[in-house]
């Protein structure tokens, strides 16, 4: 909030500048700005007394066609699906029917193995085997499900907290790693900063670095999608930090003028980096809620809940491929590790908060769901965490066989030149050249 | 005197302004309360409050442009771009109203504002955190562009830029933070503790825009550099045993060409270096520069060392590098031409 103090009369008296300008004396309100500040800092015990978390089950599932008019409750609540007891409640859970046991084990699976290639990445990294890394820990059912509920050649414009969108796309796992070590099996020939992954053919958008730019790119690549009539959709990924991108603005912009067949994520992990969520807020109440302003529905959802991930998934996405325009959802959710391998959060946060967290893991809580229904058990689940390390454990040795940065088998600088245009002009084959290859 | 890294002197510098001059603001992407990505800022917010010094929206465009609203009322922003890879949603505010906002309102309206950003490679940042973007800034007709090569400077032209009555483009080089770099990224690092720039002063001093440095005198030879390169120019030349005068220009605009002039025609002969791709650089700048001034004195043609014209690699980061490899065959074939 604002507060406004009234300074005391004849705090300013009346004075001349080096200008001549005169100032005058008297009542002058000091109009105090507003500096968001997070709950809790170092110092201090984690506090989310400020998040209300909505009951499940209790937010209707909007028609395909709904406008934004019709969202003010879904964009202000919370769409969960998973109760307390971790069983599946309310409409949306209706919507999704009856699940197979083998959808959701895959889910659990998608997001063990993300959880293990972190782990391992994280650890080569600190070996100083790869130049930097970047964990999704407490984030992984939003893109692992979403995924999942994609089809073969719609397009994922992500940020680099997404890679479980590959995991999910089944993207290989050599072809990962390989960017991550920039070795011989990186497909982008060492370019590219661990993590910034591209994967055209698993739906996956050349990851940049300057925030934002993707999100207005997923409406074009919609535009052209529904101009050409390929059937396909995009997707915008952005965090809630870099919502504050003038690209946002401009995606939300041109999706609400040209309705194009687009979903519009926003993953709010509550942080950018060491700061707080509410700097990129503002006095919005919720990021979904600002979709509304442009006419663009909007939800915002558990994103720990696998199951309503699943469920707006599928719903937001039926909705773009039947031509019934963009949907923006805010996934609600936790950047429980660093930032990356360059950060340390107990800086200025306190250690304790990912714990804190009033929507738990996503992880345990969908195991605790397939627990319940009878389709899974803690034995399997402990035999599941092995099979899955032991496999990445597996590639990741084949893998840094070809090289890593403390064993380095570089990639030839002739990489540099390559591919800076279709036809290398005269000027760059000449400094190639003078670097020998 | 006290010891310090290019990072505690940069903080030193606006610690010194923000004392002393209540117009004086900080602002940026993780600067008040973390105290930036690089620390830069570490502990102002604590020591000045966050109405002096405060936390931003990603949002540079927004960045730059209040701190033109600001500047024109009369304080002095001094903002930070977390890379300089960033820069370029502000791109519009910093080139078409900083820039220009004193000429088209003849006065009327100033624009006394610093935007500080790490520039420059060598940390294994990819494409996006590597780059060297200050040919895009001389180009722009109303800014001054400053880029330090240690911490003495770093603090002296700081206080400068923020005294400034008008807007200047800080580059800070991100690889030169912690220690002087001699372009070997296998060799000893050496921190600024080591070196003689590393001796700052507490208090307020300053080291004036435009006016470049000759950090090595020398008779044969010319070589013009800034930032990072000063470093490797000079571990360069070191190991070869020429006889070469290095000038550390520190303010690209305005240049210091009566520096440069003396020097050259000197020696007759000049090498210029720089990070940034090669075409259209400032280094094209400083030939026409060099050739216009000096050309009856010139014994050589002018060389030019400089980044490869494609996106700063991350991997093949030291070839990409004009280090020293590249550096001493400039300097050969100038020498013998
Ligand atoms: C244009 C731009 N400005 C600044 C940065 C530096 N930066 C990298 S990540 C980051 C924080 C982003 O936070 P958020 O969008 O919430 O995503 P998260 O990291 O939480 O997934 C910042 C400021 C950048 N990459 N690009
Ligand atoms: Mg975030």
């Amino acid at each position: 909030m604002a507060d406004i103090s009234i300074t005391t009369k004849g705090a300013r008296e009346a004075s001349e500048d080096e200008s001549g300008a005169m100032h005058t004396a008297g009542d002058i309100t000091r109009i105090r700005l507003q500096f968001p500040h997070p709950p809790a800092r170092p110092d201090q015990p984690a506090d989310f007394s400020a998040i209300t978390v909505p009951e499940a089950g209790i937010l209707p599932v909007p028609p395909l066609d709904i406008e934004a008019g019709g969202c003010r409750d879904l964009a202000l609540g919370m769409v969960r699906v998973l109760d307390d007891n971790n069983q599946p409640v309310g409409p949306w859970a209706d919507y999704l029917g009856d699940l197979s046991a083998d959808r959701l084990r895959q889910g659990l699976r998608d997001m063990l193995k993300m959880r293990a290639i972190d782990r391992r990445m994280l650890n080569a990294q600190r070996q100083g085997k790869t130049s930097f890394y970047l964990q999704c820990t407490g984030e992984e059912a939003i893109g692992c499900c979403f995924q999942r509920e994609l089809s073969q050649g719609d397009m994922n414009f992500p940020t680099y907290r997404q890679q479980t969108l590959l995991v999910a796309a089944d993207y290989p796992l050599e072809q990962m790693m390989g960017q991550l070590y920039s070795n011989a099996l990186d497909p982008l020939k060492g370019r590219q900063l661990p993590i910034m992954h591209s994967a055209r053919d698993y739906g996956f958008f050349s990851i940049s670095g300057n925030l934002g730019t993707q999100y207005v790119q997923a409406v074009g690549w919609a535009m052209a999608a529904a101009l050409t009539g390929t059937g396909k959709i995009a997707a915008g990924w952005i965090g809630d930090g870099a919502t504050a991108s003038n690209d946002f603005h401009s995606a939300l912009l041109t999706a609400s003028v040209y309705v194009p067949p687009v979903v519009l994520n926003v993953v709010n992990n509550q942080w950018a980096i060491s700061t707080y969520t509410g700097i990129a807020a503002g006095k919005s109440e919720t990021y979904a809620a600002r979709a509304l302003g442009y006419g663009i529905p909007a939800i915002r959802v558990d994103g720990n809940d696998y199951l309503a991930v699943m469920a707006v998934s599928r719903w937001a996405i039926a909705r773009a491929r039947q031509g019934q325009g963009p949907v923006l959802i805010e996934w609600f959710t936790y950047r429980a590790a660093a930032h990356s391998t360059s950060d340390d959060p107990s800086a200025y946060r306190p250690r304790d908060e990912a714990r804190a967290w009033p929507l738990g893991d996503p992880v345990e809580r969908l195991k605790a769901h397939l627990i319940a229904r009878g389709d899974w058990s803690e034995e399997r689940q402990v035999q599941a965490e092995a099979e899955i390390l032991d496999e990445v454990n597996a590639v990741q040795k084949a893998v840094e066989a070809h090289g890593t940065f403390v064993d380095p088998q570089p990639i030839s600088p002739a990489e540099i030149f390559l591919n800076v245009y279709a036809d290398m002009p005269e000027h760059l084959r000449r400094q190639r050249q003078e670097t020998g290859y | 005197m006290a010891r310090m890294t290019m990072i505690e002197a940069l903080r030193s510098a606006m610690d010194v302004k923000l004392a002393d001059d209540p117009s004086v603001i900080v602002f940026g992407e993780d600067v008040g309360y973390f105290g930036g990505v690089f620390r830069c800022t570490a502990g102002l917010q604590a020591r000045y409050g966050e109405e002096r010094v405060f936390d931003t929206p990603i949002n540079e465009s927004a960045i730059v442009g209040m701190a033109v609203g600001m500047a024109a009322q009369g304080m002095r922003p001094c903002v930070e771009i977390q890379f300089a890879d960033y820069v370029f949603p502000a791109y519009d505010q910093i080139t078409q109203e900083a820039a220009r906002l004193r000429h088209r309102s003849n006065g009327q309206f100033t624009c006394p504002l610093v935007v500080r950003m790490p520039t420059g490679g060598g940390i294994f940042g990819g494409q996006t955190h590597s780059q060297s973007p200050e040919a895009l800034f001389t180009h722009v007709a109303g800014l001054k562009v400053v880029i330090p090569s240690n911490p003495y400077d770093a603090k002296g032209l700081l206080i400068a830029a923020i005294e400034d009555p008008d807007p200047v483009i800080f580059l800070e080089p991100k690889r030169i933070y912690n220690g002087p770099f001699a372009g070997d990224p296998h060799g000893k690092s050496v921190p600024w503790s080591a070196h003689p720039a590393g001796e700052v002063p507490e208090g307020h001093y300053s080291v004036p825009l435009g006016t470049a440095s000759v950090c090595r005198e020398g008779s044969a030879v010319t070589v013009l550099a800034y930032g990072t390169m000063v470093h490797v120019a000079q571990a360069t030349v070191d190991r070869m045993g020429v006889d070469a005068e290095i000038i550390d220009l520190r303010t690209l605009l305005p240049l210091d060409l009566d520096t440069i002039r003396a020097s050259v025609e000197k020696t007759g002969r000049c090498v210029v270096i720089h990070e940034a791709t090669r075409t259209s650089g400032f280094g094209a700048e400083l030939i026409a520069e060099v050739q216009e001034a000096c050309f009856w004195h010139l014994l050589a043609p002018i060389l030019r060392v400089a980044g490869w014209d494609a996106p700063y690699p991350h991997a093949q980061e030291w070839d990409y590098f004009p280090g020293p490899d590249r550096i001493a065959r400039a300097l050969q074939q100038v020498m013998e031409a």
